[in-house]
């Protein structure tokens, strides 16, 4: 099976405008779909007579504080077990409504994995059975990966990101 | 007997089911953890009792959570891996050498085939280590603590081994970038011919103690199953799935560091309960010994790491009497070399199964994100489901053969 295959059906069922920064890191094809388009494609993909998506390796977030109304992100891991094939599926949300469905219906991991995203970014997934925080105390008030909450003390001056170049 | 002492003192036998009746849904919650002796680790589970029957288990987790994501993304790379041998700690070189691989990944380093063995030798001790905890402990969980003490002295021994290899017993940060940080010793490929030779003895003690064991055998045959198909769900990886029945390997299936080159069984079990667990576990240690041994057998000569001077620290001697090697050592300590913008996953089967690395870079000197996989992360959320309807001493007995380990659970 190859990863042309794969953008090709993709394409073909979903359409260019959900379906889009295609390409491939060190083997693993990525796709960039659209919030609306993330559960029809999964399930497309897991129902899929060969390509068989139905192993979910990860679920990560990620912030982009620079990319305007597309600030979070989810990067769905999956994993064909069957054609050993991996795909990321890549999806962004404005900060200020962050809000992403759930795909807990289809892969019971994705329940701590969403729950995760949850404490860290703050992403909502609707539809989540329990979401809540997991690895943070509940009384925390921010989303501590967030990129404006620093890691060092503010009131040090011997660790500025200057003297360090970045 | 007065009729008000028949309602004070009622009918032990009474029928539960019958409505209204004295006994009738009468649960009592237990606090499991989160310090507790038998979870090995700081974990709590809220359960719902029926009696002696777990009706339901609310699980907590995060009780050591040290923020390594959030950490990572100000750390340049090599001082990550201090980070990554915290998570598994019962395996820490597997997770060492996983992060190595990433970043080397990252920055097209092609490590040479030396290093390569040295590695696979190194995890595969790692997943011994792993193993021979997990499966003496789950037997000491069940009342045979004989069992323990008899394999548990080799686990001290590979300790020595690392010890020989990069000075540290658990926390090992061994292995660098490019390559390993030093060549094996002759103690150290002593130390390990002994243990090739000195285990298989003490492994077929165990086995001949617990194996096929009647009490052992009762008290976990049966116990936590859960089928392939739930346990894919739920994104089960490493023995736990292949008890299953699910002979997904990370080291057959994308080989890394030059597994192709090794002949080894994938062992998989039919029920996926708690004594399918123990033996995909034992085999495996067998399947690592072979691994070691084939890797000794064939270790090839040469350099034992590339030579990638912005990533790989010069040696010391040369750091005094050449320039070059000074501005390299001191740049690789300062943390000031940037790396290629990418974006790259690579997994490696820890002893707990998949063990995943997602790095972003954007071109700085530390990570823009990193994401561990951390298998025991995944397949912890389904316990709740594998103890429900079953006792308290089975639920024990079923988390140690899960071994889920709260560093890595945790990060």
């Amino acid at each position: 099976m190859e990863n042309q295959q794969i953008t090709d059906a993709l394409v073909a069922q979903f359409g260019a405008d959900a379906v889009y920064g295609i390409g491939e890191s060190h083997g693993i094809l990525q796709v960039t779909t659209t919030v609306e388009s993330i559960v029809p494609m999964i399930h497309f993909l897991y129902a899929h007579p060969t390509f068989k998506f139905q192993f979910l390796t990860d679920l990560a977030g990620i912030h982009f504080p620079d990319a305007k109304g597309q600030e979070l992100g989810v990067i769905y891991h999956l994993h064909s077990l069957e054609n050993n094939v991996r795909l990321w599926i890549k999806a962004y949300a404005p900060i200020e409504a962050p809000h992403f469905p759930t795909i807990t219906d289809l892969y019971a991991a994705a329940n701590w994995m969403e729950r995760e995203a949850f404490d860290f970014y703050g992403i909502i997934f609707d539809g989540h059975p329990n979401l809540t925080r997991i690895l943070n105390m509940d009384e925390m008030d921010y989303h501590p990966m967030r990129k404006e909450y620093p890691l060092e003390d503010a009131t040090r001056h011997d660790k500025i990101d200057e003297l360090f170049g970045r | 007997m007065s009729e008000i002492a028949l309602v004070q003192n009622p009918n032990v036998g009474l029928d539960k089911t019958q409505k209204g009746g004295p006994y009738v849904n009468e649960l009592s919650t237990l606090n499991l953890g989160p310090t507790h002796p038998a979870t090995h680790g700081i974990f709590q589970n809220i359960l719902t009792m029926d009696g002696e029957t777990i009706v339901d288990a609310e699980q907590t987790v995060g009780y050591i959570h040290r923020a390594f994501e959030k950490i990572a993304e100000r750390r340049p790379f090599y001082q990550i891996t201090t980070l990554t041998d915290r998570m598994n700690y019962c395996s820490a070189p597997i997770n060492n050498m996983g992060w190595h691989m990433t970043v080397e990944k990252l920055l097209g380093i092609e490590v040479p085939k030396r290093a390569q063995y040295m590695r696979v030798i190194m995890m595969e001790l790692a997943r011994l280590t792993d193993h021979i905890v997990c499966n003496s402990i789950l037997a000491v969980d069940t009342g045979a603590l004989t069992g323990f003490l008899y394999v548990y002295q080799w686990r001290e021994f590979i300790y020595e081994i690392y010890e020989e290899m990069c000075g540290a017993r658990l926390t090992t940060n061994m292995g660098r970038f490019g390559g390993m940080e030093r060549d094996f010793t002759p103690v150290a490929i002593e130390k390990i011919q002994k243990l090739l030779k000195e285990l298989p003895a003490a492994l077929k003690e165990f086995e001949g103690m617990v194996m096929r064991n009647r009490i052992f055998m009762d008290r976990t045959q049966n116990v936590g199953g859960i089928s392939a198909e739930r346990a894919l769900n739920y994104g089960f990886t490493g023995p736990n799935l292949r008890a299953a029945g699910v002979d997904y390997d990370v080291r057959a299936m994308n080989p890394y560091s030059s597994y192709e080159d090794f002949e080894f069984d994938v062992p998989v079990g039919t029920k996926g309960d708690t004594y399918d667990r123990f033996l995909v576990r034992e085999e495996e240690m067998w399947q690592s010994l072979r691994i070691i041994q084939q890797a000794m057998d064939n270790l090839p000569a040469g350099p034992y790491h590339a030579d990638a001077p912005h990533y790989y620290l010069p040696e010391k001697q040369d750091v005094y009497h050449n320039m070059e090697a000074l501005i390299y050592h001191f740049k690789i300590v300062m943390g000031e070399i940037d790396a290629p913008v990418g974006e790259v996953y690579h997994s490696v089967e820890g002893g707990n199964g998949e063990l995943g690395f997602y790095l972003v870079s954007d071109g700085g000197r530390t990570p823009y994100r990193l994401k561990f996989r951390r298998p025991g992360f995944i397949y912890y959320q389904a316990f709740p489901e594998m103890i429900k309807g079953t006792s308290l001493s089975d639920a024990i007995v079923t988390m140690s053969s899960m071994n889920v380990i709260a560093g890595e659970l945790d990060t």
